[in-house]
């Protein structure tokens, strides 16, 4: 478990043990409220299904954040990667498993991330070369892919898949949900990205201060370019999640995450300014979130109350955040 | 020399973004009056204003927050905060008007107070801060009213106000409603507000810079205060011609339509920098996308394909003010 955490955020800082400790000590509470079926096989299986999907969505928005930047169109991306996707395999996947069966599951998921990658790479051009901020640029670029998902669709839903897809959403390996490895993969691989390689540097350069980056000599514009391409292609890697889970694809699912995906990451010591963030912290948050969901759940709280203490937590934390980095006691 | 002066004068006129704006509104207008013979009628141009009258009113309050250089998405949760609470009150103890609006005034006014104590007093971005309220209010709401209608309303509510009434040869009634009395007044008083009050333009300047409306000791948390203060109370007003439109007040079907008044707003020249924005600009934003999806169902194109055009216009408006932006020599490296 250490070395793992390690692996992910390097040092643990305090924001990772703040976020262990009260991971513990909801636990502890839930399961001294609920009683033993808080721990019970069901309940850490359900929390197992739920987390990849907003795991891979809360990185999609995190790297923009990092960047200084939001990304507000993260779920309508998805939701229109995942249409592609179940479009081709409603449409074009022959009945009987053979090559071509195989081939179209395969075109399938390329079209889907075709479709994410292009919508990342429109939000990157709008920010970087034509200079619009990132919160109006993704928040047209949300609008115009939710209305074309709409539009295609009529807002109907686009169901049954084959069953190689739907066992990214609901199989297990070894007891644990394919989704989950799915997730760990893509984890350790952006924080290999952000904390190892001259990309990331330059991402949290930019975040901290996009000027200081431009004069130092990084191509600011490319940078920018590739962090929403990313953020792009996450957001098609949780539309395939998303979609094998609930075997069907809407133009409307998941709205509600938006809020999540950002609590997640500032949660887990993202700078929502930019220039700080760990990819543990986010998944440490994640966790956290998914054990508090799942214990008012138990206790029946209603879900609407659940998403009013989310916006509790996520002023708290960043509040409590921006007055340290005021003392400068970080 | 006062020929050169006004030449001068419209030359500028001519570059602004609500020049811009208003000949691709009177060129859609034109099309659509030749191309249809139900767009250019005294009922559609009524319809129109009427179904717009909420986004009107909450553009009209939301243009405030963007000039003081904030932004607020949390005021469709303020509404339906104000709505059910003045409703409630009104079946409870037998109100009148007066009371009605003052409740719901008020309500929002509250909310608004809160998103800017949080943002001034924990100084976190206004984004965040509002993304979180917008979950707070609306799911304190529905949990604490279970998400129940309310179809009873009192009979003067339900029947609303009727101005220079005029039935027309189908027997349809046209006139001045509460819905569009209330969006010309939210108008007029935005229009008072930032153009000719001292608060409205030390809100223009807190806006343009911050740190220099601090340094010459302009009261920065209380203007921000007031700014979205006055995006709830707008919110209160606009709950409550929606609620009398719909004829009921339903907790849940308000949230939602936020970032569809932001886009109008960015749409009639706003910044999200602050210390830019006209009345003028958001009514021709406002007057563009609502003009455009009329005429989509006018030319018999599925209602669906509306959110598509409105993205669409978002965004070739928010990309050709940001290259016209570039253009001018003093914004080289502006921030972001």
């Amino acid at each position: 478990m250490t070395g793992w955490r390690g692996l992910l955020s390097g040092a643990g800082d305090g924001t990772n043990r703040a976020l262990l400790a009260t991971i513990a000590a909801a636990m502890l509470a839930f399961g001294l409220v609920v009683g033993d079926g808080f721990f019970s096989f069901a309940a850490m299986r359900s929390m197992a299904f739920q987390m990849p999907e907003l795991g891979i969505l809360s990185l999609a928005m995190m790297v923009t954040l990092l960047s200084g930047g939001i990304n507000l169109a993260v779920i309508a991306t998805a939701n229109l990667s995942a249409l592609a996707m179940a479009w081709v395999l409603t449409g074009f996947v022959p009945g009987s498993e053979g090559p071509a069966w195989v081939a179209w599951q395969g075109a399938a998921i390329a079209a889907g991330f075709a479709v994410a990658a292009a919508a990342g790479l429109l939000n990157g051009v709008l920010i970087a070369y034509l200079r619009v901020s990132p919160i109006l640029a993704t928040l047209g670029t949300m609008t115009l892919l939710k209305g074309l998902a709409i539009g295609l669709t009529r807002g109907e839903v686009l169901s049954g898949f084959p069953e190689p897809i739907l066992y990214l959403g609901n199989g297990t390996l070894l007891g644990v949900p394919a989704g989950l490895y799915l997730f760990a993969a893509t984890a350790v691989l952006v924080a290999i990205i952000l904390g190892r390689t001259p990309l990331g540097a330059a991402i949290v350069m930019i975040g901290s201060n996009e000027k200081a980056a431009r004069f130092s000599g990084i191509d600011t514009r490319a940078v920018i370019v590739r962090v929403y391409l990313m953020s792009g292609l996450l957001a098609g890697l949780a539309a395939l999640v998303m979609m094998a889970r609930f075997n069907s694809a809407n133009a409307a699912y998941g709205e509600s995450y938006l809020l999540v995906t950002i609590l997640a990451a500032v949660l887990g010591g993202t700078n929502p300014m930019g220039g700080a963030g760990r990819v543990g912290g986010l998944v440490l948050a994640l966790v956290l979130l998914q054990v508090v969901s799942s214990g008012f759940n138990q206790l029946d709280v209603s879900p609407f109350l659940t998403l009013a203490i989310w916006g509790v937590i996520l002023l708290a934390v960043t509040g409590l955040a921006a007055r340290r980095a005021r003392e400068g006691t970080v | 020399m006062v020929d050169r002066a006004m030449g001068d004068k419209l030359a500028r006129l001519v570059r602004t973004h609500e020049f811009r704006l208003l000949l691709a509104t009177l060129a859609l207008a034109t099309g659509l009056s030749i191309a249809t013979d139900t767009f250019l009628t005294a009922q559609n141009l009524f319809d129109l204003l009427t179904a717009n009258a909420f986004a009107g009113i909450l553009a009209a309050g939301l243009l405030v927050v963007l000039v003081a250089g904030g932004i607020d998405i949390s005021f469709t949760a303020t509404a339906s905060v104000a709505q059910y609470l003045a409703m409630t009150a009104a079946n409870a103890w037998g109100l009148d008007w007066a009371s009605v609006f003052a409740i719901g005034i008020l309500a929002g006014a509250a909310c608004g107070a809160i998103n800017a104590a949080l943002i001034e007093g924990l100084r976190i971005p206004g984004i965040i801060v509002t993304i979180a309220t917008l979950n707070v209010f609306y799911g304190l709401l529905v949990f604490t009213t279970g998400g129940r209608y309310i179809y009873a309303l009192p009979d003067w509510f339900a029947q609303g106000i009727w101005w220079f009434e005029y039935v027309d040869a189908e027997q349809i009634p046209y006139g001045l409603n509460l819905q569009i009395l209330l969006l010309v007044l939210a108008f007029a008083a935005t229009a008072w507000l930032l153009n000719r009050t001292g608060v409205g333009r030390r809100i223009r300047a807190l806006g343009g810079n911050r740190e220099a409306a601090r340094r010459l000791g302009f009261p920065v948390f209380g203007l921000n205060l007031l700014a979205y203060g006055y995006m709830g109370m707008m919110a209160g007003i606009a709950s409550l011609a929606q609620a009398q439109l719909a004829q009921s007040v339903a907790p849940t079907v308000l949230v939602g339509r936020e970032l569809d008044v932001l886009a109008a707003v960015v749409l009639g020249g706003a910044s999200l920098n602050g210390g830019i924005g006209s009345v003028t600009g958001t009514i021709l934003g406002l007057t563009l996308l609502a003009i455009m999806q009329n005429g989509l169902v006018l030319a018999g194109v599925s209602s669906y394909w509306s959110p598509f055009f409105t993205g669409l216009v978002i965004l070739l408006s928010v990309s050709t003010a940001a290259l016209e932006h570039r253009r001018r020599p003093a914004s080289v490296g502006a921030a972001a």
